[in-house]
């Protein structure tokens, strides 16, 4: 019997207890239903294009991490799932499915890098999470990924975080930020404001002091801004990389609607990378618009404007030594990567950057939902991402700065695991840190 | 059968090719149609920069990190497709057959790109061999390929070398170039005809839709 890698003997019930209940029949229904109904005119011409030169290998962390192993090139993920259930027409058995989502959602991040890393463009994530949704429609997912889905679907957020709850931790993260500005506020619910703010469920949930910084970086840039005491505040949905569209949908347009409820001129995204590309790109395709229908920007680019314009001024720059963190879904997903470094340069004094960066950055491998899959696979993460512990260690940086939830808690673990003795943080912590408090607002 | 050769296969095959072609061509993009979400994110500006980031050798940061690839890639790409158009023995038939005449390589070097296109191919079929990523998702059928690409190249330099009975070699050099036009359309070769319209698409949903670079 062939030997099993760590990776293959990783226990998920996800994954174990849901393939015992396929049939062949289900499976080959499946696979019809996204190969020729789903997907048509990508699918067709990627398969057709791919020369397979291998030239995508060298962008992917997973490969560069584990010592060039073929089996964790992008083309080799694409060969030993998309490629075999197209040849046998989904005639597959249970393993197969089980070893396909291993690979698509704990082995690959989605961040797109081998897209930009192919010669013909062949958008390679957008294969794997074609398999993704193969997946999820036979229910083969990751258990503790599959909950963050199913909470989405009851609560409308990623972590069964009540309307209650929600309401509380902003009234107290109101008054936690009247310690330092008396008269900041979150204001819930005002209709006509200029900003709707926008975040994911870990904010109130383990990070609410985030809420609090918010509220007094709000304050003192004088901007007119509302968050929606009902459902629909968070986007970050972990549907849309768990496979299950039709969540993925409702999440966007319950978020869409509760802007346009409260009639605001637009969206400011927190800190969270695949908020944005859900709200901004996946969300309104599947609901059928080219584009947002109200203008949504992310946070690097709301501090760029505050402090382009001078809304935000900075009283003394961060000392500390600092590097980046490139977010996929905004860096090489809205080329904000330039703005970012202006923030940083504009807050922080001794600031080293990354190489490769910007576009060129290597994935957190926390993101597209894998670092969702949770313990279980941390240790195959954590052996997927040793080529971003080498680029974060060879900065002498001792601070992370990173605009993104999963990148902060991936590049967390790697700290952890490779024992880099760094920190990672939030732009806005810095911010507030660093900002010029005005005598008026002080109390 | 030099005759069939001479005449009616390769009108054939041109015909296939040029029909094929088109054919490929347009039913891709009234499926990139159908499916929706491809046609209102391509923007020609982005696309063309896409496309010329990526045909410019060391334009793309993939092609700078693999510099020895990349000029074997363009060089072998490059004699490819212009040592078969400017090949004077060529030039001469169409302006026999159809009228057709235009600018022509200079022998020698039109035999020096035929080589580097011999050369290529072989390297491009010991690479396939030779790297465990790349044979690892290498089928048989990549392996036929690249023999079928180099066929007419090795034949039409054996016979202007004269090696070999002429008349075979010129009549296994028309059929194996016949056959190399045909493939185009209908096997991976196609990527001939798709790189622009994969690159264009791509470098719209990098360039027009997300503000990013993606070379």
């Amino acid at each position: 019997m062939k030997k099993l890698t760590e990776e293959q003997q990783v226990v998920d019930p996800g994954l174990d207890e849901q393939v015992k209940k396929l049939t062949p029949e289900m499976i080959q229904k499946v696979v019809k239903r996204v190969l020729t109904k789903e997907a048509s005119a990508r699918l067709k011409v990627y398969i057709d294009t791919c020369v397979r030169c291998g030239l995508c290998a060298e962008a992917c962390n997973t490969y560069l991490s584990r010592n060039k192993d073929p089996q964790f090139a992008p083309v080799s993920k694409v060969k030993n799932t998309l490629w075999e259930l197209v040849k046998r027409k989904g005639n597959v058995d249970g393993e197969f499915v089980r070893n396909m989502a291993r690979i698509v959602f704990t082995e690959c991040g989605v961040c797109r890098r081998c897209s930009m890393y192919c010669p013909f463009g062949i958008d390679i994530a957008y294969l794997l999470l074609l398999v993704r949704r193969i997946c999820s429609l036979l229910g083969v997912v990751p258990q503790y990924l599959q909950d963050t889905t199913n909470s989405h679907a009851a609560t409308m957020n990623q972590m069964w975080v009540h309307q209650d709850e929600w309401i509380d931790t902003l009234q107290w993260q109101e008054e936690e930020a009247q310690a330092e500005i008396p008269s900041a506020r979150i204001p819930l619910e005002k209709e006509g404001a200029e900003v709707m703010y926008s975040v994911i469920a870990p904010e109130p949930k383990i990070l609410a002091q985030l809420l609090g910084n918010m509220a007094l970086i709000f304050k003192v840039a004088g901007v007119d801004w509302t968050m929606p005491a009902t459902d629909g505040w968070d986007n970050s949905n972990m549907a849309m990389y768990s496979g299950d569209f039709e969540i993925m949908g409702r999440v966007e347009r319950l978020h869409w609607e509760t802007a346009a409820r409260l009639k605001v001129k637009k969206i400011v995204m927190g800190e969270c990378g695949h908020a944005f590309r859900g709200a901004v790109y996946d969300g309104p395709r599947w609901l059928g618009w080219s584009f947002p229908p109200i203008p949504m920007v992310h946070a690097i680019e709301f501090y760029y404007d505050m402090l382009k314009s001078g809304r935000i001024k900075i009283r003394e720059k961060y000392k500390e030594h600092v590097t980046i963190q490139d977010p996929c879904n905004t860096v090489r997903g809205r080329g904000l990567g330039d703005k970012l470094r202006y923030v940083i340069n504009e807050l922080c004094d001794n600031f080293t950057d990354v190489d490769p960066r910007l576009e060129h950055n290597y994935c957190c491998m926390a993101g597209g939902g894998t670092i969702n899959c949770g313990p279980p696979w941390k240790r195959s993460r954590m052996k997927s991402n040793k080529v971003k512990a080498e680029q974060l260690a060879a900065t002498g940086a001792h601070i992370v700065i990173t605009p993104c939830h999963n990148c902060h808690s991936g590049i967390e673990d790697i700290i952890g695991f490779y024992k880099l003795g760094m920190h990672v943080k939030f732009i806005s912590e810095i911010m507030v840190e660093t900002m010029v408090i005005p005598e008026e607002l002080k109390g | 059968m030099y005759e069939f050769a001479r005449g009616p296969l390769v009108s054939i095959a041109f015909a296939v090719f040029i029909g094929g072609s088109f054919y490929r061509i347009i039913s891709t993009i009234l499926l990139a149609k159908k499916e929706k979400v491809i046609l209102p994110f391509v923007s020609p500006r982005h696309g063309l920069r896409s496309i010329m980031h990526w045909i410019i050798p060391f334009g793309s940061r993939n092609w700078r990190i693999h510099p020895s690839f990349t000029i074997l890639t363009f060089m072998f790409h490059i004699c490819l497709l212009l040592t078969p158009v400017l090949t004077l023995g060529h030039i001469m038939l169409w302006r026999e057959s159809w009228s057709l005449s235009w600018w022509s390589l200079p022998p020698v070097l039109s035999t020096l790109m035929t080589i580097i296109v011999i050369l290529g191919g072989i390297i491009f079929f010991l690479r396939r061999i030779a790297d465990p990523t790349v044979r690892f998702v290498s089928s048989w059928s990549d392996f036929v390929l690249v023999i079928i690409v180099i066929a007419p190249f090795v034949t039409g330099f054996m016979a202007h070398q004269q090696i070999c009975d002429y008349n075979a070699i010129i009549t296994i050099h028309m059929i194996s170039g016949a056959l190399w036009l045909v493939i185009i359309p209908f096997t991976r070769i196609v990527h001939m005809l798709f790189f622009p319209l994969t690159r264009a698409y791509m470098g719209g949903e990098f360039g027009y839709v997300r503000n990013a670079r993606d070379w």
